[in-house]
């Protein structure tokens, strides 16, 4: 048997000192463009105030712009993704969050590192050098994130538990291998989110062996789904 | 166990453990059962897998892992005296044991600007192969000896406007050096090629035009702890490059991510010392009030205490 490649995804999964696999979802250059362009706003608006209120003041004002200018330029990133969990306001907005490969909190050493290395990702203009890398990379990492060992990952607490269709429970006409009761569970869960005429077209592919077709065939399943999940 | 019965069982739990997570850390009452739960918690992830729940079960289920995680490792070690002990061992001993790359800095940024330096001294059309007639023309007006401020252009602001724009300018130049490493070493090289370059034909340049009683007592002082950080950045970028060229038998992005931890050592160290830099530039070497000799020599004991402390600082408790 030869090695196979593990399949293209976008999940990182990282054993945890306590046994078991963590799994998370890796963001992808879209929302991190998107966030990057909030965060982006966020600090020409803040500049931009700045500049009004420094200018009357003259030199020290001007002084004092300069500093603070520098500031946000490199560690605006910094100071949120070391004091904030990992999420400037902008990947907040997204529900991005950055963390370290092993899915642990970034401290200031890789948070740094990752935001100095912007100025290369950021060449030859637009953050072209980091697309490039984050596309040919397995993780979406940036150069930054490649030095730091770090990745951005969907940060979604709270993923509302779909409630189980209205139908009776059911036992199966015949005994069902684990893939089977997984499949028609997860059908039974995803109802919601399916429109109805492909629930049909699922549903009868089992034509064969259940003899119903359309409504009556989804909610049959249904009615496995239920009692295969617990109710009776 | 059904999944049914599993998550009437486990339900409660997993909403207290929740909403204690989603206090933000301040607010959040200690609890020293946390670990003892947070095993507990993974305990049911794998059941959860294991027994084959829904995707929908052992998604929530990973995100509440996820988050018990975070709090339980971003736990910080307390540093008592950590920046004292960086500042007074951590930091010279991340420079002497990245030795030869420190010498390699050195040498990019020395060599041409003393090549430069020679030959903007000995042909005054010299520094014009490298800037234009303006800006030679403003390194001039910068050190004329009838200024009351040196090393900027009269008008150009205040003390604390020149020191804002040393910290922008000088340290964005290190963070830049540093940076380029990434590409192979290139970036670094290059910009310590091109600042000792620049450096060098300013400094013969200005000697050649008879300046000098203005320049090199202006310079002295902040460049012992300027010039030194910009190498040490560069030195740091070509330790990242460095990695890439030979990682020494481990995969490249491994010898990356280990280079990259030691390099910003030595970052930290070169952006304070360039803030030192910025403080003296502006508030001391740029005053003409000072007498020259008392700048020399304050400017040389700077150096002095530079070198000795990155030769011989933390070296007796050096692990």
């Amino acid at each position: 048997m030869t090695v196979s490649e593990p399949p293209l995804d976008t999940l990182l999964e990282v054993e945890a000192p306590e046994g078991i696999e963590l799994c998370a979802d890796l963001a992808g250059p879209v929302p991190r463009a998107l966030a990057y362009a909030v965060d982006l706003l966020l600090r020409t608006l803040i500049i931009g105030a700045l500049a009004l209120i420094t200018a009357p003041v003259g030199g020290a004002g001007l002084g004092f712009y300069l500093v603070v200018s520098f500031l946000l330029e490199w560690f605006y990133p910094v100071f949120f993704e070391v004091l904030r969990n990992g999420q400037t306001p902008g990947k907040r907005r997204f529900g991005l969050a950055v963390v370290n490969q092993d899915l642990s909190p970034v401290r200031l050493d890789a948070s740094l590192v990752r935001n100095l290395l912007r100025a290369v990702d950021f060449l030859p203009l637009a953050y072209l050098g980091g697309l490039t890398s984050m596309s040919a990379s397995r993780y979406f990492q940036r150069l930054g994130d490649l030095a730091a060992g770090t990745v951005v990952v969907h940060r979604d607490h709270r993923r509302p538990h779909a409630a189980l269709p209205d139908a009776p429970p059911r036992v199966p006409d015949a005994p069902l291998g684990v893939e089977d009761q997984l499949a028609i569970i997860e059908f039974t869960q995803r109802h919601a989110q399916l429109s109805p005429a492909r629930q049909e077209e699922l549903a009868d592919i089992l034509a064969a062996h259940t003899g119903v077709h359309g409504a009556a065939a989804v909610s049959r399943l249904r009615g496995i789904g239920n009692w295969l999940v617990g109710s009776r | 166990m059904n999944q049914q019965d599993f998550e009437a069982r486990h339900r409660e739990e997993w909403a207290r453990l929740d909403e204690w997570l989603t206090l933000s850390a301040r607010k959040r009452p200690a609890d020293d059962d946390f670990p003892r739960r947070y095993r507990g918690l993974c305990q049911q992830l794998a059941l959860a897998r294991k027994r084959r729940y829904s995707s929908g079960l052992v998604a929530e289920l990973n995100a509440l892992v996820l988050r018990a995680h975070h709090v339980l490792y971003g736990e910080r070690a307390s540093g008592d005296n950590r920046w004292l002990h960086f500042l007074l061992a951590g930091f010279p001993q991340a420079l002497r044991s990245n030795a030869r790359l420190v010498w390699l800095a050195t040498a990019l940024f020395v060599v041409p600007g003393l090549a430069l330096a020679f030959a903007c001294h000995l042909d005054s059309d010299m520094i014009f192969s490298v800037m234009s007639a303006d800006e030679v023309r403003s390194f001039e007006a910068m050190y004329d000896p009838a200024n009351d401020r040196f090393g900027r252009e009269r008008g150009a602001g205040t003390d604390l406007t020149m020191f804002g724009y040393y910290i922008k300018n000088n340290i964005g130049v290190s963070f830049r050096t540093f940076a380029g490493g990434i590409l192979m070493g290139l970036g670094s090289a290059f910009f310590l090629l091109y600042n000792g370059v620049m450096i060098g034909a300013v400094a013969g340049h200005l000697n050649q035009a008879g300046l000098a009683q203005t320049f090199f007592p202006f310079v002295i002082g902040h460049g012992a702890f300027e010039l030194t950080a910009i190498v040490f950045s560069g030195a740091a970028g070509l330790k990242l490059g460095g990695a890439l060229i030979d990682p020494a038998g481990l995969r490249r992005i491994e010898a990356l991510r280990l280079a990259a931890r030691e390099a910003i050592v030595i970052m930290y160290g070169a952006f304070v010392m360039l803030v030192i830099a910025a403080f003296i530039e502006a508030f001391w070497s740029a005053s003409a009030a000072l007498p020259e000799h008392l700048k020399y020599s304050v400017g040389g004991a700077l150096w002095l205490l530079v070198i000795v402390y990155c030769l011989f600082s933390g070296r007796r408790d050096a692990a």
